[in-house]
């Protein structure tokens, strides 16, 4: 994720304000880096003109790593390192196998995730997470502007936010 | 404010489906008479002899004697009263019904649970699967005539002989009381018709009184029939939770009379879910395309995808608990069950092709949430979905009443056709007569502003 040092934040209080304003905002040109909001806003993705997450492919992969891994680690197992008769089955029974591996799938597909989640949220034990505004945990939408990222002027953006229904309009700088 | 909406069930339309059944039964009577002249009437004892011969194979005793019993004792009398192609003919009017009739329930049972988990998203939509109900007291009576007339070729455990005090079969006799109570074993079989009676009895009146409560509130309005409608349903919901069960013990499960599973119910409940939802995506989409139910968008298309796809994986899950346990613990009684079905080269890659067409194929396929919202994807799935869940009645039923002398022909294809046609013949009929969906529905402006 690209990150600036230099923000200008808009406040919201109202979510139907705060999709109004994303349009206002997009529509004069200025580019939003972001929008924190403390409840998931129906449709927002849409306003904002996110295309599709990749989430969901990296969640069928490692899924699928799951489930190579698991079918390798058994088929070695019982079918060619060491291979015994269980049950009075094959050697490779896959019935048999279908349980580990269904666990290993969901297994691997939900530490893949949670592993996704802390990277890209900077959670990651070197990583320090940014917080634009304490009270978008509370009840506050906030409008993230990278000014950096930006042709327009520090002014205009603010004059653009004002007007469109910001209850506060801040800067914000990290290191 | 939404304007109501009516299903015009045009001539044309009528038409079709007319030609539909027509060409169905040309194709049935064609398929039946092709197996009278070319048929395998020499399978039936050979066969006998097979099953006996396998069982034995695993070595033991109580079960292959019985069967081996079976098959010189009363097997000769008993399993032959009908030629196969009769037989055939039979088993196959047993699929149909037996899938028609969960469709039709399943219909019923999916506007109940609306109603019951108080949902909002599906009001649009949920008078579609609901008009499937009709088809109930058509699969009634076509289930109690085909019973009356064939069930000795469907059902071994309806001779009489088998209850004999001496020779009989004991296995069979310890269950006569489930089939003939309060008579004897091999009398009329009163416990089961009277079953048969009572859940379409109930599932039939329950149906209409939600209907009656449905047209009611399209005209008076309010929240008082949604209440009465929500009631009703809880109490339908636990009437179906026992009766989908023991009817597919009494309409399936006991085809196979030695045999039986835990999982059953639930199997075939799983079955005919996914077939009852994957048809009614699949009318929803068709109806979208015709410019019916503008209260229907993608998410609501994308909603039922998702049914779709979470029921596949969870008849996957409760298919493969029947199947694990018995494969894994290799008690004879039990894997005779998967022996006829999988280790068979007749009927091996239809077991395969079920495994195929509502697992894989499905979960693949609908995986993406794009796929889920692609109207032409879904036009692809969900029929296939559908036939494959046919096919897996066919497995469940074929085996155990026409063994090796079943196939998949015209008479096969045919007898679909007829069933396909009559059954949404009724279906477009019954939704031809009311609005499309309930305009004074409380929770219709929820729905109108779905969205995934």
């Amino acid at each position: 994720m690209s990150q600036g040092t230099n923000y200008v934040l808009g406040v919201y209080d109202d979510e139907d304000v705060l999709m109004d304003a994303i349009k206002t905002v997009r529509e004069s040109g200025v580019k939003i880096e972001e929008v924190y909001s403390p409840f998931p806003v129906h449709g927002i993705e849409d306003v904002l003109g996110y295309k599709r997450s990749w989430l969901s492919i990296a969640a069928f992969m490692f899924g699928i790593t799951g489930t190579t891994l698991a079918l390798t680690m058994m088929v070695g197992m019982m079918g060619v390192d060491w291979p015994m008769i269980i049950g009075g089955k094959d050697y490779i029974p896959i019935p048999s196998f279908i349980p580990v591996t269904f666990e290993m799938t969901v297994l691997l597909a939900s530490f893949g995730m949670v592993g996704t989640f802390f990277v890209i949220s900077n959670l990651k034990p070197w990583g320090k997470p940014r917080i634009y505004d304490i009270r978008i945990t509370d009840d506050k939408h906030v409008m993230a502007i990278d000014l950096d990222g930006n042709d327009k002027s520090e002014a205009d953006i603010k004059k653009v936010l004002q007007g469109s229904g910001a209850t506060e309009v801040n800067n914000k700088t990290f290191d | 404010m939404v304007t109501e909406e009516r299903f015009e069930f045009t001539a044309t339309a009528k038409k079709r489906l007319v030609i539909t059944l027509v060409v169905g039964l040309v194709l049935s009577v064609l398929g039946y008479f092709t197996l009278g002249s070319g048929g395998d009437h020499g399978g039936g004892h050979g066969e006998e002899a097979d099953n006996s011969e396998m069982v034995s194979d695993h070595g033991e005793e109580p079960y292959a004697a019985e069967d081996a019993a079976d098959a010189e004792g009363h097997g000769e009398e008993a399993h032959h009263g009908s030629s196969s192609s009769v037989k055939r003919l039979l088993s196959n009017l047993w699929i149909n019904n037996v899938f028609f009739a969960g469709l039709a329930i399943i219909g019923v049972f999916f506007f109940a649970i609306q109603y019951a988990a108080q949902a909002g998203w599906a009001t649009g939509i949920k008078r579609i699967p609901f008009a499937f109900g009709s088809w109930l007291p058509i699969a009634f009576v076509l289930m109690l005539v085909v019973f009356m007339i064939g069930g000795h070729d469907i059902f071994h455990w309806t001779h009489s002989d088998l209850y004999a005090e001496v020779g009989g079969d004991e296995i069979v006799k310890g269950k006569a009381a489930y089939f003939f109570w309060p008579l004897q074993g091999g009398e009329f079989p009163l416990f089961w018709i009277g079953r048969l009676v009572i859940f379409f009895g109930v599932w039939y009146l329950l149906f209409r009184k939600l209907r009656a409560l449905a047209f009611a509130e399209d005209i008076e309005g309010g929240t008082k029939h949604w209440y009465k409608m929500r009631s009703t349903s809880a109490i339908f919901l636990v009437f179906f939770a026992v009766s989908s069960s023991m009817a597919a013990w009494d309409w399936i499960m006991s085809i196979d009379v030695h045999w039986f599973s835990t999982m059953f119910g639930w199997y075939s409940f799983a079955s005919w879910w996914v077939a009852g939802l994957a048809l009614s995506l699949f009318i929803v989409v068709m109806l979208k395309d015709r410019g019916y139910l503008s209260v229907v968008n993608a998410n609501h298309i994308h909603d039922l995808g998702k049914f779709v796809f979470a029921f596949t994986i969870f008849w996957t899950y409760v298919w493969f608990s029947q199947f694990l346990l018995i494969y894994y613990a290799h008690i004879p009684e039990e894997t005779v069950y998967f022996l006829e079905r999988w280790k068979d080269d007749h009927y091996a890659p239809v077991f395969y092709i079920n495994l195929i067409l509502n697992f894989f194929f499905p979960f693949l396929v609908l995986m993406t949430r794009d796929s889920k919202r692609h109207t032409r994807i879904l036009k692809v799935v969900c029929p296939a979905v559908v036939f494959g869940h046919w096919l897996d009645f066919y497995l469940m039923v074929s085996p155990g009443t026409v063994g090796h002398n079943g196939g998949f022909g015209f008479l096969e294809i045919g007898l679909i056709l007829v069933y396909a046609s009559a059954f949404l013949y009724v279906t477009f009929n019954a939704l031809s007569k009311a609005p499309l969906f309930a305009k004074n529905h409380p929770m219709l402006n929820e729905s109108l502003h779905h969205h995934i």
